[in-house]
C-alpha cells in the first residue's frame, strides 16, 4: 500500500495505526522498563571504576574491565574453556541429532509421536533436575562407576570434570537441535526421496545429496540455538563443574556475588552478550544468502 | 431503478487498477453470476459489495439506499465465502444461530427458524455437529443456510463450488439453483467456471481484467459472444476469418487478410462426405466424450474442432477425408478486444 | 510399519536412554530407604518424600514457584495477546521493531537479563521484591505466549471473521465471541509453556531473589551446591511429577507436538 492510496482508505489507516500502538503499550512499557534500561544499565556500569573499599564508583570511568578481558590469562582460559566446551558440545549435538531426527521422521505411527514427545519433554523438565540427575549418574559412588566396577574396571572420576559437563551439556541441548532438523525434515517431500530411489540412487546417495542439503537450513539454525545457550549456560557448569571447572557464566556470578565487583561481571556480562548476537547474527546472514535462493 | 445497483464502481490498489468503472444493475429476484479468470476483479467486486474492501469511487445502492460506505455489520448482506468460514467452536446450529443472535432475536423463534432453514438445505438431522465433522457438501450447505436465515436482501457466493469434487459440485449448482429459486433471493455469484455461470444464472456478467465485457443471459452470451476473449472462454469456438458480403451477412474468408474475425461452435459444423460442404478437411484425431464425439480436423483454415452428438453410429475415423459445412447465419462477428487476455 | 533398519533402531534406543536416564535415576533413588544417594536395592521407601514436607523452607520455596508462575504466565498473557494481535492483524510503523522486541529475551542469554535486572533492582532499592521478581519472570516467558498467540491468528480464517461480520456483529462481539474462542488453544497453550518456564527458571532468579523469595530452583541449586542427600532427589521426582501433569494438560489443549515443534 502506497501514497497512491485514496484518501478515505488513508484516513482508515492512519486510525489502525494508533490501534497497533495501544494494543502493544502495556507489553513495550514492561519491555522498556524491565529489559532495555537494565541492559543499559550494565552497560554503563560496566564502565564504572570499581574500588574494594568504596565499591562501584558511578562518577569514574574506566575501560580497565575490558581490557582484563582481553589481557588476563585467568579470564581468557575461561573464554577459551568456554568456548571449546560449547563447540564440542553443538558437534555432538549435530552428530547425535540430526540421525535422531530423521530416524523419528521415518517411523510409523504411533511410535513418531511418542518418540518425539519422550525426547523433547526433558526440555520441559527444570535443568537443575537434569543436573542433579547426571550428578547421580556420574558422582564416585554413581552408576556409571558401579557398572565400571562391575566389569572389572577402576572407578574414574567424572563428576566435576569436563566430561560431565560436556555429557550434562548435551542431554540438555539436543531438543534444540532436534526440533529444528525435524522441522525441515517436515517439509521434504518423501516422494523426492523415492525418486531418487527409483532413479537408482543408493540409499547413502539419497541420504547425501537429497536428504541433507534440504535439512542443512535446520542443522545450521539448531547449530546457532546451541552454541549460543550451551556457551551462556549457568546451571549445568555450577552443578557439574565444581569450584575449579569455571565457564562464563559461572564466572559472572562469582564476580557479582562473591567478588562484589559488579562493575568487571558487568563487562563480562556485556561481552557474552555481543559475541552471542554477532555470532547468531553473521550465522543468520550467512544462512539467508546461502539458503535463500534456493530454498525461497 | 434495480435493486442492486453497482454506479461507476472503482477498486485502485496503489497504482493497481483492480476494478474499472463498473455499472451493474441487478433486479430483485435475479440470479445473476461474475464470470471471469481469476485475477479478473470479479471478488474485488464482490467484497465491494459486501463491505470488506473500501471503495475507491463510485457508489453502490441497495433497493434505493447508497449502502458505499456502510459497515459489513449493518448492510444484513448474506455471504457464503469459498472457504465457507463456518465458526468451527461452534455446532451447526449455532452457526446458523449467530446472525439472529446478533440481531437479538427471542431464542424460541431463533430456534424455530434454525429448524426451518436446515430443514431447507437438508441438513435437519446434523444440527449439533461441529463443522469439522461434516462432508465439504455439508459445510457447504451450512454456510448457505448461516447467510439465508438472516433474510438478506441480496445473497452473495464467492466461488461456492470451487471447493467440492467435481460429482458434487453439479449436484450442489442444482441445489444452490433449487433454494435460491425456492426463496425467491436476489442472487449475486462470482465465478470462474462458465459451465457452472450457464447453468444455473438468470444472466451472466463477463469480466476481463477489472472490466464488465458483457451482460447477457447465457444462451445469448453462448450464442453472440461479443469479444473473441469471450467466445473462448465460455464454451469452445473455432475462429475463422471473414468479411461481410453485399447483404452485410458474414462470410468465411479464405485469404488471411481478411478484416474480421468470425467465431463458429463445434457443434455448428455438419460433417459430410469428401468433396461435399463448404469446406474439405481430415479427421486427425478423435475424442469419445461420452454423449458426444469430439473431432480435431485439419482444414485449409487451420485446425477446427467439431463435436458431433453420439447417435449410437459408428463414429468416423482419425485420417479419413471428410467436407465441413454450416449454416452462413450462425457465423458471429467478434469484435477486437478491448483489453489484452 | 518403519522403515529404520536394525543399526538406526539401536543408535535411536540409546539416544532414548541417554534422555531418560538422568530423569529416571532421580526418579528411584527418592524411592531409597538408605541414607546415601543409592538405587533402592532393599525395599522402596516414602521417609525421604516425609522429610520434603517437613522442611519448611523447601514448602516456602515451593510455594513462592508456584505463585510466581501462576502470576507471571498470566500478565504475560494479558500482554502478549493484545500485543500478538496488533502484529499479525495491523499494519504500523515499528511493528517489524516490536515483534524482534518482544521476542528477544529468547536470545538473551538469562545470565545477561539476570544481573542486568540485579542493576536496576539495586538502584531502585527493590531487589528481592517480589512485585519485580513477577515483573522480570514476565519479561522472559512473554515471548513463548506471544509465539503461540501469533501462530494462533495466523491461522484464523479471515473470511470467519468477514462472515461474523456480515451477520452482523460489532468488533467487541466478533472477538469475544468468533476470535477469541478461535484463538484460545494457542492462548492458553502459551499459558501453560509460561508457567512451565518461569516454574523451571533459575539463572535470572538467582540473581533477583531473597531467601524470602527464593524460588524451588534456586533453592535447589543452592542446596545441591552445599550438600547432596535423597532429599535432593525426592524434591526433584517432585518437579518432575508436577511437569508431566502440567505436560499433559498442555497436550489436552494444544497438542504438544504443536507446542514443541512448533508446528501449525
Amino acid at each position: 500500500m502506497n501514497s497512491a492510496m485514496p484518501a478515505p482508505a488513508t484516513c482508515a489507516r492512519q486510525h489502525r495505526d494508533l490501534r497497533g500502538y495501544l494494543l502493544s503499550a502495556p507489553a513495550l512499557a514492561l519491555f522498556a522498563a524491565l529489559l532495555v534500561v537494565p541492559l543499559l544499565l550494565t552497560l554503563v556500569l560496566s564502565f564504572n571504576v570499581f574500588d574494594y573499599e568504596v565499591g562501584i564508583r558511578a562518577d569514574h570511568w574506566t575501560f580497565e574491565h575490558y581490557l582484563a578481558l582481553l589481557g588476563d590469562s585467568y579470564f581468557l582460559e575461561i573464554f577459551w574453556r568456554t568456548f571449546w566446551i560449547s563447540a564440542l558440545v553443538t558437534l555432538l549435538c549435530v552428530v547425535i541429532g540430526v540421525p535422531e531426527a530423521y530416524i523419528l521422521s521415518r517411523m510409523g505411527s504411533p511410535w513418531r509421536s511418542i518418540f518425539l514427545v519422550v525426547i523433547l519433554t526433558p526440555l520441559l523438565i527444570s535443568v537443575v533436575v537434569r543436573a542433579f540427575g547426571w550428578s547421580l549418574l556420574l558422582g564416585a559412588d554413581g552408576l556409571v562407576n558401579h557398572a565400571i566396577q562391575a566389569l572389572g574396571g577402576a572407578p574414574i572420576k567424572l563428576l566435576y570434570t569436563p566430561f560431565a559437563v560436556i555429557v550434562a551439556l548435551v542431554h540438555v541441548m539436543l531438543p534444540f537441535m532436534i526440533i529444528p532438523v525435524w522441522t525441515s525434515l517436515q517439509k521434504l517431500d518423501p516422494a523426492a526421496e523415492q525418486a531418487a530411489l527409483s532413479l537408482g540412487a543408493s540409499q547413502t546417495k539419497v541420504m547425501r545429496l537429497v536428504v541433507l542439503p534440504q535439512v542443512m537450513p535446520g542443522v545450521l539454525s539448531g547449530t546457532l540455538i546451541v552454541f549460543g545457550l550451551a556457551a551462556s549456560s549457568f546451571a549445568i557448569p555450577g552443578l557439574l563443574g565444581g569450584r575449579r571447572l569455571k565457564m562464563v557464566a559461572t564466572l559472572v556470578y562469582d564476580q557479582y556475588l562473591a567478588d562484589l565487583n559488579w562493575p568487571m561481571g558487568a563487562a563480562i556480562a556485556i561481552a557474552l552478550l555481543l559475541v552471542n548476537l554477532l555470532i547468531m547474527l553473521s550465522w543468520n546472514h550467512m544462512i539467508e544468502r546461502r539458503y535463500k535462493k534456493s530454498l525461497g | 431503478m434495480a435493486f442492486l445497483q453497482l454506479d461507476n464502481l472503482c477498486k485502485r490498489y496503489g497504482a493497481i487498477d483492480a476494478v474499472v468503472a463498473t455499472n451493474l444493475a441487478i433486479e430483485q429476484g435475479e440470479f445473476v453470476s461474475l464470470l471471469g479468470p481469476s485475477g479478473c476483479g470479479k471478488t474485488t467486486t464482490l467484497q465491494m459489495i459486501a463491505g470488506f474492501v473500501d471503495v475507491s469511487s463510485g457508489r453502490i445502492l441497495l433497493d434505493g439506499r447508497d449502502i458505499t460506505h456502510a459497515k459489513p455489520s449493518s448492510r444484513g448482506l448474506g455471504v457464503v465465502f469459498q472457504s465457507y468460514a463456518l465458526f468451527p467452536h461452534m455446532t451447526v446450529a449455532d452457526n446458523v444461530a449467530f446472525g439472529l443472535r446478533m440481531r437479538k432475536q427471542p431464542e424460541a423463534e431463533i430456534r424455530r427458524k434454525v429448524t426451518e432453514v436446515l430443514a431447507l438445505v437438508r441438513l435437519d438431522r446434523h444440527a449439533q455437529r461441529y463443522p469439522r465433522e461434516l462432508s465439504g457438501g455439508q459445510r457447504q450447505r451450512v454456510a448457505l443456510a448461516r447467510a439465508l436465515v438472516i433474510e438478506p436482501p441480496v445473497l452473495l457466493l464467492d466461488e461456492p463450488l470451487s471447493n467440492l469434487d467435481a460429482n458434487l459440485r453439479e449436484e450442489m449448482q442444482f441445489e444452490i439453483r433449487r433454494i435460491q429459486s425456492e426463496v425467491g433471493i436476489t442472487t449475486l455469484m462470482v465465478t470462474h467456471d462458465q459451465a457452472e455461470a450457464l447453468s444455473i444464472s438468470d444472466r451472466v456478467v463477463v469480466m476481463q481484467a477489472g472490466r464488465v465485457t458483457q451482460v447477457d443471459e447465457p444462451y445469448r452470451l453462448y450464442e453472440h459472444p461479443r469479444t473473441r476473449f469471450i467466445s473462448d472462454f465460455v464454451g469452445k469456438a473455432n475462429l475463422l476469418p471473414g468479411e461481410l458480403d453485399g447483404a452485410g451477412l458474414p462470410q468465411v474468408q479464405h485469404s488471411r487478410d481478411a478484416s474480421l474475425t468470425l467465431s463458429l461452435r463445434p457443434e455448428k459444423i455438419d460433417l459430410l462426405d469428401n468433396g461435399a460442404g463448404r469446406l474439405q478437411g481430415r479427421i486427425l484425431t478423435r475424442y469419445f466424450l461420452g454423449s458426444q464425439w469430439l473431432y480435431r480436423i485439419g482444414t485449409p483454415l487451420g485446425e477446427l474442432t467439431v463435436v458431433r452428438r453420439n447417435d449410437g453410429s459408428a463414429p468416423l475415423g482419425e485420417g479419413v477425408d471428410v467436407g465441413l459445412d454450416w449454416q452462413p447465419e450462425l457465423l458471429r462477428v467478434l469484435a477486437a478486444d478491448e483489453v489484452s487476455a | 510399519m518403519s522403515k529404520n533398519g536394525p543399526l538406526a533402531l539401536t543408535f535411536h534406543s540409546l539416544v532414548v536412554v541417554f534422555m531418560l536416564a538422568p530423569l529416571v535415576v532421580v526418579c528411584l533413588v527418592a524411592f531409597t530407604p538408605e541414607n546415601t544417594l543409592s538405587l533402592p536395592t532393599a525395599g522402596f521407601s516414602l521417609r525421604w518424600f516425609e522429610a520434603v514436607f517437613e522442611r519448611a523452607d523447601f514448602l516456602e520455596a515451593f510455594k513462592n514457584s508456584l505463585q510466581l508462575a501462576f502470576l507471571a504466565a498470566s500478565l504475560a498473557t494479558l500482554i502478549a495477546v493484545p500485543a500478538g494481535l496488533a502484529i499479525t492483524r495491523l499494519q504500523f510503523p515499528g511493528r517489524d521493531f516490536l515483534n524482534v522486541l518482544f521476542l528477544s529475551p529468547i536470545i538473551i542469554p538469562h545470565l545477561v537479563l539476570g544481573v542486568a535486572l540485579l542493576r536496576l533492582f539495586a538502584l531502585l532499592g527493590v531487589n528481592g521484591s517480589f512485585t519485580w521478581l513477577v515483573l522480570a519472570h514476565t519479561v522472559v516467558i512473554t515471548p513463548y505466549v506471544l509465539r503461540l498467540v501469533i501462530a494462533a491468528a495466523i491461522g484464523v480464517d479471515r473470511s470467519a471473521e468477514q462472515a461474523a461480520e456480515s451477520l452482523g456483529a460489532s468488533r467487541f462481539t466478533l472477538f469475544r465471541k468468533i476470535t477469541l474462542p478461535m484463538i484460545l488453544p494457542g492462548i492458553a497453550g502459551g499459558w501453560l509453556l509460561a508457567f512451565i518456564n518461569s516454574f523451571d527458571e533459575v539463572t535470572l532468579s538467582i540473581f533477583v531473589t531473597s531467601p524470602a523469595t527464593q524460588t524451588l530452583p534456586v533453592k535447589m541449586y543452592v542446596y545441591a551446591t552445599e550438600s547432596i542427600d535423597p532429599m535432593m532427589a525426592a524434591v526433584s521426582a517432585l518437579v518432575i511429577a508436577l511437569t508431566a501433569v502440567t505436560m499433559i494438560l498442555l497436550d489436552r489443549v494444544y497438542g504438544l507436538d504443536r507446542v514443541l515443534v512448533g508446528k501449525h
